[in-house]
């Protein structure tokens, strides 16, 4: 009995002990919350599918930290909602001189930055000589690299640069200088990384201190937490614990203030998660919802919208490891032998387009006129007799674990390409590999043979597409394989120094008509659009085949 | 503690030697499509990725003594994986309690009473039911019960760990206590409606197991002469079973349940991709996908660790249950 009375006693006191300790931590836990605020505008939670990486855009080059800085930043040119098309944002003219190095912008008036700092020509500059001058980590393409991307070198002065230099004439008046004409200037402004953000914040958070610290990277105070802009909505909170990242309206905003009171986004990597979330309710919209489930969620009652294709999935060629493909009429008896149409058809998302060449429609240079290529396997079968490869074997590459909104299917796609080459009587060796383990890595260095990859253009310019693909001849493509690699890429080049836009134009259309009658580096294949999900309501999202949407026209109507 | 520095030294060169094996790399995870030969160069040399695995290792080491575990990659970049880990911790530990306690409230007097009345129909349920638990693929589960409590009945969130318009305060990382701890009832209410389908679907494989174990422990011991001379002593059935029956049967469980404490890191990885759970196993699956050596190194040393302190919790635990163990002890 005793025993048990001390056993008994322990416990009492055990308990007691508890108590006391949730006691003395209620004491030092204190709520936080602010109480009232208005809820008017209500709320708006879209799904993000990542963590975004920071939240200033200099330093980011991925989509999901886009989206977010989208909302809170705005760039000198902005694009006109629903289209890839220039309109003003915070300048609001801009001309240039006649050998088009000097940009003169006009700056709209009475707009201040969320920390209350006026935006003028002086912060511009500041901006400008702040991306410039980037050093060390800052300076390398993992953090910068829309800055490298688009105008080449630092201040360092290892690489050449693009930019000049700026000067503010009047608090309205800014002039940048080129050290050369491009006629991505200015359309690349409207970059998300080419936001103007607050010096002074940029400042006091010391937004450049960036470190490459063991095998990572480090980011500012100003990026983790005090990004500043002169957006429609400003900064509130990242709760990383719950994953959501808490924007809220700038009522101080120069132009159409923003309908919602909140916007949320809450990152659910998971894609099948992210459908349930919107039909349980939890989110209001996420975006690239899988091909798959757009039947299910236009039956649902969604707002399924899809895009404007603004991208490109090509066939890549590597002239380097197969002496075969160096042949142009094995190269055109590959395009011969695929049947696009039905790839389109079968395999790619609804509203997709066979593609004729590297770009969209709707980009600049863009020829109605290039050799196209039907499907007509006989007819590629006599090309390969012809080139002296009639028992062609060749390897087709293709990544696992990815969909991208240009292929978003790849092993579908693989097996398609695979079917069409075979009926032609190529013998295909397929090769997979993981996206991120291996397949990219050595693509990109050229060990490929055949390989599937595509491209979304960040802004209408030829440039950033075929720029990007045969600008330089020793990349996946090694078109100095040939002895047409250089000569394209210096037509390329020439085309985008071409002041007049007329003659500009011309050349590009004349590369286009080259690419698929004397070239044809790789096959292009489709062009496939993306789509984005809303609940029915949300109202007022504008879709934009930029997929840059923002969200300050946005309204939700409350369901209760 | 011996064994304890043992195991991280040796996990943590497999980890490291083992990943940077794979093909692939954080290079590609960063710059996917964009990368151009330059860039990815450029980056890899950022990142000493071209140094041998050795000297990296070594570099790593001397951080690591420092307290520097490296930074994030993928799953959060930029942030110190170190508090990567303690910040998501609390979340899978708020996970894994939930669903340890769900197992053992529910699966011990379930496992008890089946073999009390061995043959019955609660005993025959049970087991059949217990097959189902150990052999349902734990993320089917998890979809099946978030498709129909969540998205065709709407009772409970689909994901997350609170919603995502709650204004919540933190204090300790475990969203339900912080809202108790805060009297912020709603946000607690609202993180205990977060937690208890996860919760629910982790527990499936501990419950059924546990249940076996209890059931098949207490058959065992019924049987044992001890219990039948407590009988004839004309002991209260209470005394017989708390003091004879449970005591005796209780030694295995304890150790299953340590095993299936340390298991549930596995079943985390599936149950908080599945939910949006923002806590180590999410961490861990996102690391493999993007390559995220800093994370995974941190993240799965720190789990072989917990596991070895779990069950060295269920060694001191067998002194707590069993007298002969303590008296051993004092012995020697």
């Amino acid at each position: 009995m005793l025993q048990l009375r001390v056993a008994r006693t322990r416990r009492t006191a055990l308990i007691g002990l508890a108590a006391a300790l949730a006691v003395s931590l209620t004491a030092c836990a204190e709520s936080e919350r602010d109480t009232g605020g208005g809820q008017e505008g209500g709320t708006l939670v879209f799904g993000a599918t990542g963590a975004p990486s920071n939240f200033d855009p200099f330093y980011a080059s991925d989509g999901e930290t886009f989206r977010v800085t989208r909302q809170m930043f705005e760039n000198l040119v902005g694009i006109k909602p629903g289209t890839a098309e220039l309109e003003p944002e915070l300048a609001t003219k801009w001309e240039s001189s006649p050998d088009g190095k000097t940009w003169t912008f006009t700056l709209r008036e009475g707009v201040n930055f969320h920390d209350g700092t006026p935006f003028n020509a002086d912060a511009v500059c500041k901006n400008f000589e702040r991306m410039y001058g980037q050093t060390g980590a800052g300076a390398t393409a993992a953090l910068s690299y829309y800055w490298i991307e688009n105008f080449g070198g630092f201040s360092d002065g290892a690489n050449p640069s693009l930019y000049q230099g700026c000067t503010a004439e009047n608090p309205t008046t800014v002039k940048l200088e080129l050290t050369r004409f491009t006629a991505t200037f200015p359309t690349m402004l409207s970059q998300d990384s080419f936001a103007m953000q607050s010096p002074k914040a940029m400042d006091e958070f010391q937004a450049n201190n960036v470190k490459a610290q063991g095998d990572s990277f480090v980011f500012s105070e100003y990026a983790r937490s005090h990004p500043t802009g002169t957006g429609p909505f400003k900064f509130t909170s990242y709760d990383e614990a719950n994953g959501t990242i808490e924007l809220a309206r700038n009522d101080q905003y120069w132009g159409d203030k923003a309908k919602l009171n909140k916007l949320i986004f809450r990152v659910i990597e998971d894609e099948t998660a992210r459908k349930q979330a919107l039909e349980a309710g939890d989110i209001d919209g996420y975006d690239f919802p899988a091909p798959a489930d757009w039947d299910s969620l236009k039956a649902g009652g969604y707002n399924l919208q899809i895009r404007d294709p603004f991208n490109i999935l090509y066939l890549g060629i590597t002239q380097k490891n197969n002496p075969a493909l160096k042949d142009l009429k094995v190269r055109q008896a590959l395009a011969y032998a695929i049947d696009r149409e039905s790839l389109v058809k079968s395999v790619m998302p609804e509203n997709s387009e066979v593609a004729t060449q590297f770009y969209p429609s709707s980009v600049d240079g863009y020829a109605d006129d290039v050799q196209k290529y039907s499907y007509d396997p006989d007819r590629a079968k006599q090309l390969l007799r012809e080139a002296g490869h009639p028992n062609l074997t060749v390897e087709l590459w293709w990544p696992s674990q990815v969909t991208r909104p240009y292929m978003p299917n790849p092993q579908a796609i693989f097996g398609a390409i695979k079917e069409d080459l075979e009926g032609a009587g190529i013998t295909v060796k397929p090769i997979s590999k993981p996206w991120a383990g291996g397949y990219l890595d050595q693509v990109e260095v050229a060990d490929a043979q055949l390989f599937l990859l595509g491209w979304t253009g960040d802004y209408n310019s030829p440039e950033n597409f075929i720029g990007t693909f045969f600008g330089t001849t020793e990349n996946q493509f090694w078109t100095s394989g040939s002895p047409w690699g250089q000569q394209l890429a210096t037509a390329i080049e020439d085309a985008d120094s071409t002041v007049d836009a007329a003659e500009r134009e011309a050349k590009y259309q004349q590369i286009n008509r080259d690419l698929m009658s004397k070239y044809i580096p790789a096959i292009p294949l489709s062009h496939s659009p993306p789509a984005i999900v809303v609940s029915p309501e949300v109202q007022g999202l504008v879709p934009s085949p930029l997929t840059k949407e923002e969200f300050a026209a946005v309204s939700v109507s409350s369901p209760e | 503690m011996l064994q304890l520095a043992l195991v991280v030294v040796v996990l943590s060169v497999l980890i490291f030697g083992w990943l940077r094996l794979l093909p692939g790399g954080p290079v590609s995870a960063l710059l996917g499509d964009r990368g151009t030969a330059e860039s990815r160069a450029e980056l890899t040399d950022a990142l000493g990725l071209n140094d041998p695995i050795f000297v990296q290792y070594f570099a790593f080491l001397g951080r690591a003594i420092t307290g520097d575990f490296g930074t994030s990659t993928g799953v959060s970049p930029g942030k110190p994986a170190m508090e990567l880990f303690l910040e998501r911790f609390p979340a899978t530990i708020e996970l894994s309690i939930a669903a340890i306690l769900i197992a053992l409230i529910g699966a011990i007097p379930l496992g008890y009473l089946a073999a009390r009345r061995r043959g019955g129909w609660l005993d025959n349920a049970g087991v059949v039911g217990s097959m189902i638990g150990i052999s349902i693929p734990i993320f089917f589960l998890a979809f099946l019960l978030k498709y129909i409590l969540s998205i065709k009945l709407g009772w409970l969130p689909t994901g997350g760990r609170q919603s995502a318009d709650i204004e919540a305060t933190r204090v300790t990382g475990f969203f339900v206590l912080d809202g108790l701890l805060t009297r912020e009832w709603d946000a607690a209410w609202d993180a205990l409606e977060h937690l208890l389908l996860p919760a629910l679907a982790l527990a499936s494989i501990p419950f059924a197991v546990i249940f076996r174990i209890t059931r098949a422990s207490v058959l065992d011991v019924m049987d044992e002469d001890y219990v039948r001379t407590a009988r004839s002593k004309g002991l209260t059935r209470r005394i017989i079973r708390d003091r004879h029956i449970l005591r005796n049967a209780m030694l295995p469980v304890v150790t299953t349940v340590g095993l299936q404490t340390g298991a549930l890191l596995s079943g985390a990885v599936l149950t908080e991709t599945v939910f949006s759970w923002q806590g180590v196993g999410q961490a861990l699956a996102i690391g493999f996908e993007r390559k995220d050596y800093p994370v995974l190194q941190v993240v799965i040393i720190a789990a072989a660790m917990a596991y070895v302190l779990v069950n060295l919790l269920v060694d001191l635990s067998y002194a707590v249950i069993d007298p002969r163990i303590r008296t051993a002890q004092k012995v020697s």
